[in-house]
């Protein structure tokens, strides 16, 4: 059993506060994805769990034992780093003992888990290899099976995939996401690649400038967003944002149509749609002018403009459309949210 | 580092050549001189003597012998290599923990410590010798061993700091970390992972430590009389010694500081450049 | 895992040994120039020093040699160093051969010419042999101090160039190839692209160089003593010769400041004329 409990943890580098008061329960055998763009604080979070950086105030607790005044070692944690810190003097054989050998197992027990977890992460054939010799993907493996073979409780990643090339960093997120799934332990996994925390995760929690926004499952994060930064920040292309004017106490007009919104007492308001919730339909009460179209196999977007504002919409691939043209859009109803312009928080 | 303008395309032949011909012509500026000192030392001392002189030594250790033999030559070189293999000691233990202090971790006072080491550079640091000649008597230190090799650790120590400042910047910080995520505490992680990335860079840096101490002239001068070092002796019997007991012994002193230099080119230039930034 | 107190325990040895042997020395020196030994204050050292026939010589053969031996340095230096960056075979054969000197301490270096411009030396030899010359020429005697000065221009040249190749080479090997790459794009030539991009970039490296070369010149010493005794004064000679063998701390002590004084003055001179704008780096 291992449950990771964040209370209260905050950072300041001198003048500059690097995480304001993050509150997080990452509960056992969860998988949990830090994701923000970087300086966001997540790195430093992630470190703070792992012991590698003090926190100004607040505790960490794993497995119920209050871990934030111990050092890395005694904290029952395994650490993937993003440029792997494969060490270069040790051949795989040995880089995968090395945890094993400071845990003083005999000798047997220590041969025994460095080929189950070599061949886990299929890299038996590498064992008397130097990291000099190894692929940026071959090192990746080591530096996993070497935080494995130590079977922690809590397993904390580092952007581990940020630098392998596309096609490699695919299939690893797969094969990580099915090994991490199947050894059952906590993990916290960081990273700013939103579809390798949409992929893996259980949870994702999204920062910004040291605060967490919001943490929840990848779906919800993405069908409801809780702050305006969520939606603007996850998916690709991200939400549209237009403004919406107050006619009476829960209807709202935007761009010339009027829609049946929250009940709110601020005079004006954020309307949100994802670009694939919109429909081309002739009665449709969006206009939008079409400035430039991206084909892009899968779908084709078109960037519009809708009341001075830029305004994305993802069609079939197979849509006739040009620059110039003028689309007639219906919002899907169950999609649309809406976000006070002031809090910049979800309304419902 | 290819960091050249391409210079073959498009060049001419003629101006290959006189590109060829200055780099050659600039080598043997170089090595012609140190070939005839040590062609004079191979020459007997007769030929040494001699007038016209032959380019092409008699190959004869007479001379060699006859410096080796010479009274106060074994005690001098006895001398030097004690006051260099203190230098380099000192000054790697001494300078290793701060080059370490200085590139792992932020802490108040590091600019001023900096500002200190590069100030080192600023000074005509074999001056030094002339406060230490008076220091030294007070505390019995005068014409020994052990005070030589404090002036010239503290020739050899900026150097050592910066040297293994960034021999140490050069290991990832994670590599630590991850021995310490791995079990380690700060020392066990710098012995298993650190250390034995650096020791290569280390020795070199040490080599560095123990000829500048070999080379070094004035302060050994003016700071040994009975202890003399093999620099100091020659520069004391320049006036009086025959012309083949200077050349053997300017080759004795030559030498060894080609042969270090020799192990240690691959780090010429990490050293050295960075170590100068 | 920071621990707050561990990098002041690491750096104390080496902080404790340069405030002990290095900043306190420098006071005591200048203590020494500045008072007598009964702890009064005096310029009489330095009237001492001014006032002795050979200072204005040796000061003027100090920065001489200085002026004609670094901008000679410089020239070869950035040559070599280009030389250098623009080959691909062999390329760290000849650095090793250039470098070479750096292992060679100034004594040695002043024997080495010795060996040549020695009155039985062999470029007297080989003037002779050639019939140039009848007889062998005192190079190095006390009446030819115009020869004594050349060759030990010669011997510093020879030897210490070999440091600013180093460091030059090393600031050459930080400035990214895109940027040559981009000149020859634009039209630059050769010449161009080394006065308009490797110089420019190269002014950090030239500035340390230049500050470290110059402070060594003005030190010249052992080179001086091998090739010409004490028939070309310089400062640090003189330094040498009260310390040693006069015995008269306070006036070496005097001679010390003076060096100090002008090392500093080239110094804060070159970090003024090489100083490089705020935001620009190579």
């Amino acid at each position: 059993m291992a449950e990771i409990n964040i209370k209260q943890v905050a950072k300041r580098f001198g003048k500059t506060d690097a995480l304001h008061s993050i509150d997080l329960t990452v509960e056992d055998q969860e998988f949990v994805v830090l994701l923000g763009a970087s300086g966001c604080g997540k790195t430093t979070l992630l470190r703070i769990v792992a012991g590698l950086e003090t926190a100004s105030s607040g505790e960490v607790h794993i497995g119920g034992r209050r871990v934030d005044h111990l050092p890395p070692k005694d904290r029952g944690i395994a650490m993937v780093f993003q440029n792997y810190a494969v060490f270069p003097h040790l051949t795989v054989y040995e880089n995968i003992a090395f945890g094993l050998r400071m845990a003083k197992l005999d000798e047997k027990e220590i041969d025994n888990r460095v080929n189950r977890t070599a061949s886990l992460m299929h890299i038996d054939a590498l064992l008397k290899r130097y990291s000099g010799q190894l692929s940026g993907g071959q090192r990746q493996r080591v530096a996993v099976a070497r935080a494995l073979a130590t079977e922690p409780e809590v397993i904390l990643m580092d952007e581990p995939l940020s630098n392998l090339d596309a096609l490699l960093r695919m299939e690893m997120r797969a094969e990580l996401k099915g090994i991490l799934a199947q050894s059952k332990t906590t993990t916290i996994y960081v990273t700013h690649d939103q579809v390798e925390a949409m992929s893996m995760a259980d949870r994702i929690a999204i920062m910004e400038a040291g605060k967490i926004i919001q943490a929840d499952t990848p779906v919800e994060i993405y069908r409801n967003p809780a702050a305006h930064f969520v939606g603007s920040f996850i998916g690709n292309p991200p939400m549209n944002f237009l403004p919406a004017k107050k006619m009476d106490s829960s209807t709202w007009q935007v761009a010339g149509a009027s829609y049946h919104g929250p009940a709110s007492d601020k005079s004006e308001i954020q309307f949100a749609i994802r670009p694939e919730d919109l429909i081309v339909d002739a009665n449709g009460p969006l206009q939008a002018t079409v400035k430039l179209v991206e084909p892009l196999g899968s779908h084709l977007l078109a960037s519009c403009n809708v009341e001075n504002t830029l305004f994305r919409v993802a069609l079939d691939s197979d849509a006739q459309v040009k620059a110039g043209d003028t689309l007639s859009l219906q919002p899907m109803s169950d999609r649309v949210r809406w976000f006070d312009t002031e809090t910049k928080l979800a309304l419902q | 580092m290819s960091t050249a303008p391409n210079m073959v395309v498009g060049q001419s032949k003629a101006a290959r050549w006189s590109f060829n011909i200055a780099v050659i012509l600039l080598c043997l500026w170089v090595l012609v001189p140190i070939y005839l000192l040590i062609s004079n030392a191979l020459s007997a001392p007769a030929d040494v003597n001699g007038f016209p002189k032959k380019l092409l030594p008699s190959v004869n250790t007479e001379s060699v012998e006859f410096f080796i033999g010479f009274y106060g030559v074994t005690k001098a070189l006895w001398s030097s290599v004690q006051v260099a293999f203190l230098t380099m000691v000192m000054a790697v233990l001494i300078g290793a923990p701060a080059g370490y202090a200085l590139s792992r971790f932020d802490f108040r006072g590091k600019s001023l410590f900096r500002i200190m080491i590069l100030m080192t550079r600023a000074f005509p640091l074999p001056l030094l010798a002339l406060p230490m000649a008076i220091m030294f008597i007070k505390v019995g230190l005068d014409d020994t061993v052990f005070g030589l090799a404090i002036v010239h650790t503290t020739l050899a120590l900026p150097f050592a700091v910066l040297i293994t400042y960034s021999l140490f910047s050069g290991i990832p910080i994670e590599l630590e970390e991850a021995a310490w995520t791995l079990g380690c505490n700060r020392l066990q992680a710098f012995i298993k992972v650190i250390f034995p990335l650096v020791l290569p860079g280390i020795t070199a840096s040490a080599i560095f430590a123990f000829v500048t101490s070999w080379n070094e002239v004035f302060a050994a001068a003016v700071l040994t009389i009975e202890n003399r070092t093999l620099p100091a002796f020659l520069l004391q019997s320049l006036d009086d010694a025959p012309l083949h007991l200077k050349f053997a012994g300017g080759a004795v002193l030559v030498l060894p500081a080609l042969l270090f230099l020799f192990f240690v080119r691959k780090y010429l230039f990490s050293m050295w450049g960075i170590a100068n930034r | 895992m920071q621990s707050r107190s561990l990098p002041y325990l690491l750096l104390l040895p080496a902080t404790v040994f340069l405030v002990c042997f290095f900043l306190y020395p420098f006071v005591l020196v200048a203590w020494q120039a500045f008072a007598t030994d009964e702890g009064e204050i005096t310029g009489k050292y330095f009237n001492k020093m001014v006032s002795h026939w050979k200072f204005e010589k040796a000061l003027y053969y100090t920065l001489a040699l200085a002026l004609v031996v670094v901008p000679v340095q410089l020239v070869l230096s950035l040559m070599m160093a280009s030389f250098v960056s623009s080959m691909k075979k062999g390329r760290d054969l000849i650095l090793y051969i250039w470098t070479i000197p750096l292992g060679i301490s100034d004594l040695a270096a002043g024997i080495i010419w010795l060996a040549i411009f020695d009155q039985t030396g062999f470029l007297n030899s080989v003037l002779y042999s050639t019939g140039i010359v009848d007889e062998p020429v005192t190079f190095l005697g006390y009446q030819n101090k115009g020869t004594i000065f050349i060759a030990v221009a010669l011997a510093e040249i020879w030897r210490a160039t070999a440091i600013m190749l180093v460091i030059l080479v090393a600031g050459i090997g930080l400035i990214p190839k895109e940027y040559y790459e981009a000149a020859q794009v634009y039209g630059a030539n050769s010449w161009q692209r080394f006065t308009k991009i490797t110089l420019p970039l190269l002014k950090p490296s030239l500035q340390t160089a230049l500050i470290l070369r110059v402070i060594l010149a003005f030190e010249v010493f052992a080179v001086v003593s091998a090739l010409g005794g004490t028939n070309l004064p310089v400062l640090m000679g003189e330094v040498y010769n009260r310390q040693f063998v006069l015995q008269d701390n306070h006036t070496a002590a005097a001679f010390a400041m003076l060096i100090l004084f002008i090392s500093i003055i080239s110094t804060v001179f070159f970090m003024w004329a090489l100083r490089t704008p705020k935001g620009v780096k190579a």
